[in-house]
């Protein structure tokens, strides 16, 4: 197995979103290879036996899995640059805390924004916004979640920016009237080349979206 | 000296992994236990969030989730470590806990449910219990942390104790130690251990009160 760093993904998965954010951020040289998920490798299988899920980061020949637990590997072994979690340790718990928030709620809701219809579709946007209001709150006056720099959540909230469109267009409803801070926020953090690189094209996810609803039967 | 306290409800296993992380550290602390069907107005402060137990309150300051919490004492007091100081296997320890995290609520679904519902949870037990026992536990090595045990083998702690609880109220088969040797072997040598075995929530009390829970869930549920 060679040495160096690849990463196992799939473009529009805002998991690897994270992973890719962090290594720009640490401006790490690595291989990125897409995965087709129908149509897995032996090598994501191998790697990842328990999931089978990207995605996967490999250093010297090593799995990482889990999105947020590469981000924390990769701060930790590159710690001499661009620092994503806090020195401070209370502080440090606090991002875990709302990194893992950001985990809990917004990949579920935001599927059932796209996924689904009437009534079960409006009690998913009210309780997705609630979720996005929350982090406002979190977020404050603050430039980003790290405070005055970019930092872990920042990291695991700014990929599903790229989703907002879609579930918009699903939905029937903007998220900016809404919480004009956050997107506020999103497009801040856009304005970073690690963020913009590593993101997808909104259209492109949206376009992606349909063909999933097609390939589900879903109106 | 600085002051921790521990809010907690002495069923849930979430409050047990802080208990087992504060013990097996020797850190003192004052524990508050919390009836949650009303809950207090410290723990609607300290976590308005969740608005659930455990939360730590260190120097004042609340630190809420189990495993927000376990990192954070780690880190305060790195004495009698329960993480791998190497970053690689402190990656792999960190994706079996959350592997525990996300899949122990199935657990608890099994009381919490019945018919086809809870034949679902069971599905889900068994589908996580063959992972641990394929990929999880070393041959040889006593303890998912290995020699000693740690932060992983406190993660899966609903296993260890909650399960067996659970089955045997609910009439349920579900971790056959011929199906699971090396998982019923973790289970013996887990409970073993001093600081857990004086730790754990009796189990007589815990199947009443399921018991109970159970009959109210389910009468809800028909209404």
């Amino acid at each position: 197995m060679e040495r160096g760093v690849v990463l196992l993904d799939f473009w529009p998965s805002m998991f690897g979103m994270r992973t890719r954010i962090a290594l720009a951020e640490k401006e790490i040289k690595y291989e990125y290879r897409e995965e087709d998920l129908r149509n897995k490798s032996d090598l994501l299988l191998q790697m990842n036996p328990v999931h089978k899920k990207i995605p996967v980061l490999i250093h010297n020949g090593k799995p990482v899995c889990e999105s947020l637990n590469q981000v924390q590997y990769i701060d930790e072994v590159w710690n001499d640059r661009a620092p994503l979690l806090p020195a401070n340790t209370y502080k440090r718990a606090n991002a875990r805390f709302w990194a893992d928030f950001v985990d809990k709620k917004i990949y579920d809701l935001g599927s059932k924004i796209w996924r689904t219809k009437g009534e079960e579709q409006e009690a998913a946007k009210k309780e997705f916004i609630d979720c996005l209001k929350l982090l406002e709150g979190e977020l404050g006056d603050n430039h980003y979640f790290g405070g005055k720099d970019f930092g872990y959540v920042d990291v695991a909230l700014v990929p599903f920016y790229c989703w907002f469109y879609a579930y918009e267009q699903c939905g029937n409803f903007s998220i900016e009237a809404e919480c004009p801070k956050l997107i506020a926020w999103a497009k801040r953090c856009m304005q970073k080349e690690s963020v913009a690189k590593s993101l997808a094209d909104q259209e492109k996810i949206y376009e992606f979206v349909l063909h999933l609803k097609k390939v589900f039967g879903i109106e | 000296m600085a002051v921790v306290k521990l809010l907690g409800a002495w069923l849930s296993p979430y409050c047990c992994r802080v208990i087992w992380a504060l013990k097996l550290k020797a850190i003192p602390y004052e524990y508050i236990e919390e009836d949650l069907s009303v809950k207090s107005p410290l723990l609607l402060q300290c976590n308005p969030v969740y608005k659930r137990v455990p939360v730590l309150i260190h120097d004042g300051k609340p630190i809420s989730e189990s495993t927000v919490i376990l990192r954070y004492i780690e880190e305060i007091w790195p004495q009698n470590p329960l993480l791998p100081s190497d970053p690689y296997e402190k990656a792999v320890a960190l994706f079996w806990i959350k592997f525990a995290d996300d899949k122990s609520p199935s657990i608890s679904k099994l009381y919490r449910t019945d018919g086809e519902e809870q034949q679902q949870a069971a599905k889900e037990c068994s589908e996580m219990l063959e992972i641990i026992e394929e990929h999880g536990l070393i041959e040889g090595k006593k303890f998912l942390g290995g020699d000693e045990i740690n932060m992983v083998d406190i993660a899966f702690c609903s296993v260890a104790h909650w399960l067996g609880v659970i089955e045997e109220f609910a009439g349920l088969k579900i971790l056959e130690p011929h199906k699971f040797p090396k998982l019923s072997s973790w289970i013996q040598n887990f409970k073993s251990v001093p600081v857990i075995k004086e730790n754990l929530p009796d189990s007589d009390k815990m199947v009443a009160l399921l018991k109970r829970r159970r009959e109210m869930l389910l009468a809800s549920k028909s209404n």
